[in-house]
């Protein structure tokens, strides 16, 4: 299997480019260069991740700041809901991380099993906990907005209900990977299982809606107003941005320790690390 | 090679009678918990029925499910089984469809019995016999999957109910939901139809990806 599917992409690329090697070169600003394959390898993307980072987090920190600047004092009050609103600045932003985190760590994982690329492998590890951190924080946000707005905790809502489901897959991802010991066949177990998972998503999420309106007939929708104040809209969209760059942030410390902690004999890590 | 395998593995199963026993018990247990945690009220036990039928079905098959490929993968057959020129996905489908006749149908021949339990209606037993009858199958199936992941890993048996049981959520929505619909009075046609749906998924995808599994697993 996996000695065919390399063959398979050889030849294509010999189809491809007869002559010259597969590379990706983008010329820079100084006229040189750069293979961008290169940072395919850990111990060369280690160096650039670090350089990286400051380029998500500070912006990420500044917009955070912004967002909640215009959240709280420039957005005006909800007739409707009254202040309580104001927590969809941070619950939406985390639900649709935590939705769009899955999809990229199944990705991820799928183009780490199947071009036996650890870089990426690594990645989707390093993804799975912002993730289960979003899902985790959007249904806690979602619970203390449904205490004043619906009067409860917790409904049996369709997105709520496949929110935890998401949570529940996250929580399976993060513990195979945790309980298998060779880090390779760890990345490729939890490909396996991410793509199911990816796959099962839309059943599950229209099981769920289905199942919904089935049990509940006409239930209680979030956010039903056709439009949303300016202040509100420029908010949440801050935010999301801001929660993206902090994603891309932590996301790449946290691939800088996976790094660290699996390639520790191989050549040039120690430099890197230094 | 499908056939072989089949009468393979009930053979060994026929020779392990207990096994099979132990599951279909744990299956009438747990089903007999509910009313004595709930209480007796005929029309609340009613309405639980389906539900606490079709968890019941989920927890019973994943006390099975970690027997598919573990004995094999112990003995060394299973590493013998990925070696034959034969595809590995006849392989899989014959084991899990032989899981399926011995730890799956069980259950479900006794599923009416447990639901005269909870006075269900006669044509609400039927819908809960054909519901579990085209759900089952997708359990062992989709379980198959986390069965072939979690081979030889400590902690196999909690771990294996982590990453299935949120991937069992459709087909308990729409077991659950043909019976409840029957219950009702209103037709449970699109819940049984969704089911085969998902079956038919499960069936062209689940032992593909099962052997992508086991190949990983016994790298």
């Amino acid at each position: 299997m996996q000695g065919f599917r390399f063959r398979c992409l050889e030849s294509k690329t010999k189809i491809q480019r007869p002559k010259t090697k597969a590379r990706l070169y983008v010329i820079d600003m100084a006229g040189k260069k750069i293979n961008w394959y290169k940072y395919a390898s850990p111990a060369a993307f280690y160096p650039l991740a670090g350089k990286m980072i400051p380029w998500f987090a500070i912006p990420a920190a500044l917009l955070f700041v912004v967002g909640l600047y215009i959240g709280f004092f420039v957005a005006p009050t909800d007739f409707q809901q009254g202040e309580a609103y104001r927590i969809i600045f941070i619950h939406v932003p985390a639900a649709w991380m935590g939705m769009f985190l899955y999809i990229l760590l199944a990705f991820y994982a799928g183009i780490g099993w199947a071009f036996n690329a650890r870089l990426s492998s690594m990645m989707a590890s390093s993804l799975s906990i912002t993730g289960a951190m979003f899902t985790f924080l959007s249904l806690v946000t979602g619970s203390l907005w449904g205490k004043p707005t619906w009067g409860t905790w917790w409904v049996w809502d369709a997105r709520m209900t496949s929110t935890l489901i998401l949570l529940f897959l996250y929580v399976g991802f993060i513990s195979l990977q945790a309980a298998i010991d060779d880090p390779r066949r760890a990345d490729r177990a939890g490909a396996v299982l991410a793509l199911v998972g990816v796959i099962n998503v839309p059943i599950i999420y229209f099981s769920v809606e289905w199942w919904n309106t089935l049990h509940q007939g006409a239930t209680i929708r979030i956010l039903n107003k056709p439009t949303m104040a300016r202040p509100m809209l420029a908010a949440m969209l801050i935010m999301l941005a801001a929660c993206w760059l902090y994603s891309i942030a932590v996301v790449l410390v946290r691939l800088r320790c996976i790094i660290l902690e699996r390639e520790q004999n191989t050549a040039g890590i120690a430099e890197a690390a230094v | 090679m499908f056939r072989w395998i089949v009468a393979r593995d009930l053979t060994l199963a026929w020779r392990r009678r207990a096994d099979v026993l132990s599951t279909l018990f744990f299956f009438v247990i747990v089903v007999s918990l509910f009313p004595l945690g709930i209480g007796p009220e005929m029309q609340l036990l009613r309405s639980i029925a389906p539900g606490v039928v079709w968890v019941a079905a989920l927890l019973a098959s994943m006390l099975s499910l970690n027997r598919v490929f573990a004995n094999d993968y112990q003995d060394g057959t299973l590493e013998q089984m990925l070696l034959t020129p034969q595809p590995l996905y006849l392989v899989v489908l014959g084991k899990v469809f032989a899981q399926w006749l011995v730890a799956e149908v069980p259950l479900v021949l006794i599923a009416p019995l447990l639901g005269v339990q909870f006075d269900l209606a006669p044509n609400a037993l039927i819908i809960l016999f054909v519901s579990l009858l085209m759900g089952t199958p997708v359990l062992s199936l989709i379980g198959s999957i986390g069965a072939a992941l979690t081979l030889g890993l400590r902690g196999g048996g909690v771990l294996i109910a982590l990453l299935i049981l949120p991937l069992y959520i459709p087909v308990l929505i729409f077991g659950a939901g043909a019976v409840d619909a029957s219950i009702i009075g209103a037709s449970p046609q699109a819940n049984v139809y969704l089911l085969g749906a998902v079956l038919v998924i499960s069936l062209v995808f689940a032992p593909w990806a099962t052997s992508a599994a086991l190949r990983i697993s016994l790298e």
